[in-house]
């Protein structure tokens, strides 16, 4: 019980703001304070969009650069050529190391392309973000400093692993990183820009209330509006 | 009607991002400067140019047989918003388009006459914002877009409304309801699209139905369904979410009731119908169950309790209102019924009822500007005095009871053949229950108009001739009543069409 409980906080808080957002909403006769219920009710939603954000496991999804475009940046080509294709290899190694067996023959055939930098090209999964940043670099060939200096970290990485127990570890990494989804924030950071708008236009017409009805209560409002019919005799 | 596209081709290729862009870059134009007849000039300028271009978007559709797609900024969907334009939405743009250049045109005096010279500028501005919000809905393919564009058509909604203050202040009151319940709606709306983007990990519309045929056990996207269901439902109206609608009518500038009768409303039908049939699964028992179970009796419930509370108005505008309430009680009726008949008669009487409710309510702003009158009992006599008004006025409110040779009749025609097709004989008992209501509500406004005497006022009431800006679309309407009541082909063809993009997924040409 504890457990569940513990695993779904931030779905019982997106709950309990909710209800307690609708409940303002309906039971207050004071405007302002419906309004208030409102905002919470509409902040409910935006925890809830960031907690579907959180991804235990996940990677960004950086599509590796197709290797031949490394080969047109000048006479730097060499480089280019190797760290997209250490990109892909790392690449590669992060589905294979969800496979889990693959890892050996295709780490093999594509990461060893950077070998003379004396990687083992067992970097793994670990290596993948590494990899992902050459990959990028390298297809902006002018950025040759920051290629070197991801073939070599990538190099550095992959010395410090062993060969065996690599793709293990690449799953088990994975599996505990939380990764956040960049698309719900910026769908709620839309979201929130909404919110303040609609909250401004409700709180301007609570302004125009007030100084026509020189009062926020509804009940004092409907009284308000029932004598004036009675004035004009059409109730 | 058109057969192929008619723009130069750097305007046609660009046709679908074009109709949201031109009125909301026109809106920010004409909220920069002060001219109140700069900024109406600006209005029509979007709304025409809206129309023109949905008309090629249907030529384009028309002669290639396939949707018009388009992606915003070349990323391709489903990375990319899409927008996407089928037989479905197509028939809202046309819509759109033909109303709110009618409704503009009727707005130049009204607007003039209600709303204070210094706030006319912004009050167009706003409008344009509205109308871009609603394109904005009728076009895109990306859900979450859907909400931007609902919440940005919404707000300034709600500021429209306030505008009625200046005549009465209970608009201000009327606008804050609507602006509660309508963001508690479009709330609901995003928590669903929500749901969808967890059960599935797209927006792209197409990409959600094609990820969720799949997904019918799982029971995130059955929640997804049934807030969707209710945030769009509450944006459309339906009884019983439709607390805001007789109020906001009722209090809002003659202009503002006339364009929003005839295409709010609209667009969040279109919105639901949409989601059910084109993103989730419409032979998923979920959908089918709600659609029986809740839509329907909901529907008819509207068809029989709004009709039956119009009767006892006594502001003709929220007789209007009520009755809108219950013309959606007939949309929704089609929709739950849920077959390509039913469907198609339900978008049939979508359009029908702009046409109709454009009609009464450009109708009830000529009377207003002369008379200023609002109540049922100033009615009495008008019809001596304005007999060509009076006139217009009558054609809509008998297509609204729907008397044969008026649309009124066709799209009810079609909907008592969708329920008894489905078998659905006490549906059918109902319509006819609902417009029989409808004859009361009618005969009230028509028999103080064109039967009782005119009251005698002591000092005589200042009357205002009606200027032609008023006359011409009222005429265009309340003729079309009549010309679509006979030459029912080209209505019933784009709702046909409507409804075959919705059910069967293709083109529907």
């Amino acid at each position: 019980m504890v457990e569940l409980i513990s695993e779904r906080f931030n779905y019982i808080i997106v709950i309990a703001l909710m209800m307690i957002g609708l409940y303002g909403v309906v039971s207050s006769a004071n405007l302002v304070k419906r309004l208030v219920g409102l905002s919470i009710f509409q902040t409910s939603v935006f925890l809830l969009y960031i907690t579907m954000g959180k991804v235990f496991g996940g990677v960004p999804p950086i599509l590796p650069y197709p290797a031949e475009h490394g080969d047109g940046h000048g006479s730097d080509a060499g480089h280019g050529t190797a760290a997209a294709h250490a990109g892909e290899g790392a690449h590669h190694s992060v589905e294979a190391a969800h496979d889990g067996d693959h890892i050996q023959s295709d780490a093999q055939t594509h990461g060893a392309t950077p070998g003379a930098t004396q990687s083992d090209a067992h970097a793994g999964a670990q290596g993948a973000d590494v990899a992902h940043g050459a990959s990028q670099a390298a297809s902006h060939g002018d950025l040759r400093e920051r290629v070197g200096e991801a073939v070599h970290s990538l190099a550095e990485q992959a010395a410090h692993h062993d060969a065996g127990p690599a793709a293990y570890d690449g799953v088990h990494h994975t599996a505990e990183i939380i990764y956040s989804n960049p698309l719900p924030h910026v769908l709620i950071l839309t979201a929130i820009v909404v919110g303040v708008a609609t909250l401004a236009v409700g709180l301007a017409l609570v302004v125009r209330i007030r100084e026509s009805y020189g009062t926020i209560e509804d009940s004092a409002i409907a009284r308000a509006d029932y004598s004036d019919e009675i004035e004009r005799g059409t109730a | 009607m058109i057969e192929a596209s008619f723009l130069p081709a750097a305007l046609s290729d660009h046709a679908p991002v074009l109709l949201v862009l031109v009125p909301m870059v026109l809106a920010a134009i004409v909220a920069a400067q002060p001219s109140g007849r700069f900024g109406w000039l600006a209005a029509l300028i979007g709304v025409v140019s809206t129309l023109i271009l949905a008309l090629d978007i249907y030529g384009q559709m028309q002669a290639s047989g396939a949707p018009v797609a388009y992606a915003i900024g070349g990323w391709q969907p489903p990375y990319g918003i899409e927008f996407r334009i089928d037989g479905l939405n197509i028939a809202l743009l046309l819509l759109l388009g033909v109303m709110g250049t009618l409704a503009l045109i009727f707005a130049l005096p009204s607007v003039a006459d209600e709303i204070a010279k210094s706030k006319q500028s912004l009050f167009y501005a706003a409008f344009l914002i509205c109308f871009t919000g609603l394109v904005g809905v009728s076009t895109t393919g990306d859900a979450f877009n859907l909400f931007v564009f609902l919440e940005i058509s919404s707000i300034p909604t709600y500021a429209l409304i306030a505008m009625g203050a200046q005549k009465d202040r209970r608009a201000l009151t009327a606008s804050f309801n609507y602006l509660v319940l309508g963001t508690i709606g479009a709330t609901f709306f995003v928590i669903g699209v929500g749901f969808l983007y967890m059960s599935t990990g797209t927006l792209n519309m197409a990409d959600i139905a094609r990820l969720l045929v799949e997904q019918n056990d799982n029971r995130v996207v059955q929640v997804a369904f049934g807030f969707i269901l209710v945030g769009l439902a509450l944006k459309a109206a339906l009884f019983p979410l439709h607390m805001w609608l007789p109020n906001g009518y009722a209090y809002a500038p003659n202009f503002v009731t006339t364009f929003l009768a005839s295409t709010a409303t609209k667009v969040a039908f279109y919105a639901l119908i949409r989601f059910t049939f084109d993103i989730f699964d419409p032979t998923a028992s979920f959908v089918t169950g709600l659609l029986t179970w809740v839509i329907t009796p909901l529907a008819v419930m509207a068809m029989v309790i709004s009709s039956a509370q119009a009767i006892f108005q006594v502001n003709v505008r929220r007789i209007l209102a009520y009755s809108s309430v219950a013309q959606v009680g007939y949309m929704m009726l089609g929709f739950g019924i849920a077959s390509l008949a039913g469907v198609s008669a339900g978008m049939l009487h979508l359009l029908n009822h702009a046409l109709m409710k454009g009609a009464l309510f450009v109708a009830l702003g000529a009377f207003s500007y002369a008379y200023g009158v609002r109540r049922i009992d100033d009615f009495k006599g008008l019809g001596q005095l304005m007999p060509g008004v009076s006139a217009a006025f009558t054609i809509g409110g008998l297509s609204l009871i729907g008397v044969p040779f008026t649309v009124g009749f066709v799209s009810k025609f079609y909907l008592v053949s969708a329920a008894l097709e489905r078998g659905w004989w006490w549906a059918v008992a109902l319509i006819v229950f609902s417009s029989v209501l409808a004859v009361f509500y009618v005969y009230r406004i028509l028999i103080n108009i064109w039967v009782n005497p005119a009251p005698v006022h002591e000092p005589a009431i200042k009357v205002r001739r009606v200027p032609m800006m008023i006359l011409i679309p009222l005429w265009i309407l309340a003729l079309a009543n009549l010309v679509f009541g006979v030459q029912t082909d080209l209505l019933v063809g784009l709702a046909q069409d409507a409804a075959r993009a919705a059910l069967d997924g293709g083109m529907g040409l």
